[in-house]
């Protein structure tokens, strides 16, 4: 398998007044054409500062991308000057984002947005670039969509709007899309509507997926990898099957037992069962414990781990781990 | 033996005006006859996707919003009837917890009297025995009687529910409507809550109605569970029966929608298609009916009543 997409100890840190805050310490993955990647995490975690130093749409300053590398088929985002970037967004790489409405400019129609984007791309004239903008949204299954591309966002329902979200991005074939809780925001029969057409789209163009998500469902229903992330670090990495059948690190494990789980309890968990908890909070970036980041939270933690950050490294065949107790 | 709260019939209309007269155009029927029943020490799961009206019943229920009609007993007295004044000893007994922890507390005000705010509008207690009520109620869900002076952007999201949950506790109430109390929460804080509200059940005999659209959530918590669908409850059953036989095809749908977290089940591919409609101009007959695999002709000109078909398993839908 190739990879289409090679991060490399990517860095990113926020200039702030209170000081350095490294929201993103040496992150590594790769991603294979047709493959989805999960980075999974909570609020805090990195992981949506991680999709934006890939895009490279972090406001600098107060961000700065201070180490790393992002290789798509070999060329480095960081490295190219912007006019390149933006060409390569959309292109190459491309971004959904959780709240669509948040990221459509509300002023202009459906269709015309999605024909810009390909104008800018693709030497199509204006009427060729609005032909394709509702094959897009035919594609992307918005039912009528020639009326539909006529239409601003705020007329459209969540569910829409993301896949019209969706149609943009896809539109130039990119080889890399990023979706950032891209079904957060949808209820939940809506979103099982947009994970299959994702999934449809990125087997029919062979799209390479990072999906960034907290929810330990989606990443089971759709990756294939998992990058597991706490507190602007990888702490665990592994194939979906691996990782949630045996947890290496102990934040995974916790996750894993916190969470509860429709049907598997049949109804019939006993009310006194009580959930799993892991206890205390996500520390702040700005106030990191010495040593390993989630040791103040953990029931293994003993001195070393409080003294001394755990290296990641390889636990299992292809299963790779940062603690110092697995 | 009358149930501790008793819904029946329940409405809420919203008028949409338009135009300089503001004449009444239309009504979006957030609430269109809803009944349930919760138990003393019992808790009700009501579930549904967003704007299906399950806020909305949570604050009719309490009053908060006026009911267009219906009735609401508590211990079999009717409080959409009741003024003001009739109604203050009664709000006591019924307090409410919010979803966003970051909107429902005042950031001005120190989390210690925030808490003891519904002592004071009860005129319960003087200064101290308040304090010393503040400090117990902090020990109860969790929390450190040195943090009552702190304000709430001190806290992290889950101390805050923790602070919303004591300020319902304040006045020991019976009944608890907890309108999505977790899902603004990160996961591995939400267990910290569900577990709270859990043992606060079993240690006061407390009764919830707990409104969530997390399936997984409301399964682990609920005693029994209402599913709504624009404005009307399509499924009524207890837990059990509810998770492993569920009747409606919308509560089909719902639960095979929800991704479970186990990469060794085969992803079953028998999703709903369609959006949920607007509740200004629902569908016809079943409001389910556009987007339900089952339907038929009837389906679409009759609205389906809710009727039991089992000991108290309701279902509202002419074909099950």
């Amino acid at each position: 398998m190739s990879s289409v997409l090679e991060v490399t100890d990517l860095t990113t840190v926020f200039h702030t007044r209170r000081g350095l805050v490294r929201a993103v310490q040496g992150v590594s993955f790769t991603v294979n054409r047709g493959e989805t990647l999960a980075i999974v995490g909570e609020s805090g975690c990195g992981k949506t500062i991680t999709a934006l130093s890939l895009m490279r749409l972090l406001p600098m300053p107060p961000a700065e991308i201070v180490a790393g590398s992002v290789k798509v088929a070999g060329t480095d985002l960081l490295q190219v000057d912007d006019a390149t970037m933006r060409r390569m967004r959309g292109s190459e790489i491309a971004m959904i984002f959780q709240e669509p409405m948040t990221a459509l400019n509300p002023l202009i129609t459906v269709g015309r947005q999605i024909a810009e984007m390909v104008m800018l791309h693709e030497n199509l004239g204006r009427s060729a670039a609005r032909a394709k903008a509702v094959e897009m949204l035919r594609h992307v299954k918005i039912p009528e969509p020639e009326r539909r591309a006529r239409e601003y966002p705020h007329q459209m329902s969540g569910g829409m709007r993301q896949r019209a979200m969706i149609a943009m991005a896809l539109a130039c074939r990119p080889k890399v899309l990023v979706a950032d809780e891209p079904t957060t925001a949808l209820d939940v029969t809506i979103q099982a509507q947009i994970l299959d057409l994702i999934g449809d789209l990125q087997r029919e163009l062979g799209t390479a997926v990072v999906l960034i998500t907290h929810d330990l469902g989606v990443v089971a229903e759709v990756a294939q990898r998992v990058v597991v992330m706490y507190a602007g670090r990888k702490v665990e990495e592994a194939p979906v099957a691996a990782l949630f059948a045996d947890p290496k690190h102990p934040y995974m494990r916790g996750l894993l037992a916190s969470i509860p789980r429709v049907g598997t309890a049949r109804g019939m968990a006993s009310m006194d069962e009580r959930l799993q908890e892991i206890p205390g909070i996500v520390p702040p970036l700005n106030e990191l414990p010495a040593g390993c980041a989630f040791a103040p939270r953990c029931k293994l933690a003993d001195a070393h781990c409080r003294a001394e950050a755990p290296p990641f490294e390889m636990k299992a065949a292809d299963h790779a781990a940062a603690c110092w107790k697995s | 033996m009358s149930p501790l709260i008793e819904v029946s019939d329940l409405r809420k209309y919203y008028p949409i005006r338009k135009g300089v007269l503001r004449r009444q155009v239309a009504q979006v029927h957030a609430v269109d006859g809803v009944s349930f029943s919760v138990g003393e020490a019992e808790t009700l799961g009501l579930v549904g996707e967003s704007g299906c009206g399950k806020s909305t019943v949570g604050r009719a229920v309490l009053r908060l919003i006026e009911p267009t009609s219906g009735a609401v007993k508590v211990r079999g007295r009717d409080i959409t009837q009741l003024g003001k004044t009739e109604l203050r000893p009664l709000r006591r007994e019924m307090q409410i917890v919010f979803q966003d922890p970051f909107s429902s507390l005042n950031p001005r005000i120190r989390v210690g009297d925030i808490v003891g705010e519904p002592l004071k509008v009860h005129g319960i207690g003087d200064r101290r025995q308040r304090e010393e009520k503040v400090a117990q109620l902090f020990a109860r869900v969790g929390l450190r009687a040195a943090q009552m002076r702190n304000y709430p952007h001190q806290f992290s999201g889950g101390q805050r529910q923790r602070v919303s949950i004591a300020r319902a506790l304040a006045l020991d109430p019976s009944f608890i409507v907890a309108d999505e109390p977790v899902s603004a929460l990160d996961v591995s804080i939400q267990a910290q809550v569900i577990n709270l509200l859990m043992d606060l059940q079993r240690e006061s005999r407390l009764s919830y109605l707990f409104i969530s659209h997390n399936l997984a959530v409301v399964e682990h918590i609920a005693h029994r569970v209402a599913v709504m669908y624009l404005g009307r409850i399509v499924e009524y059953a207890d837990k059990t029966t509810l998770f492993t036989q569920p009747l409606h095809p919308y509560t089909e749908a719902l639960l095979a929608a929800v991704p479970m977290p186990d990469p060794t089940l085969k992803r079953q591919k028998r999703h709903v298609g369609g959006d949920v409609p607007s509740p200004i101009s629902p569908p016809s007959g079943c409001h389910f009916h556009p987007r339900c695999p089952y339907a038929e002709a009837r389906c679409r000109v009759e609205a389906p009543v809710l009727r039991e078909v089992a000991g108290g398993h309701q279902v509202a839908c002419h074909l099950r």
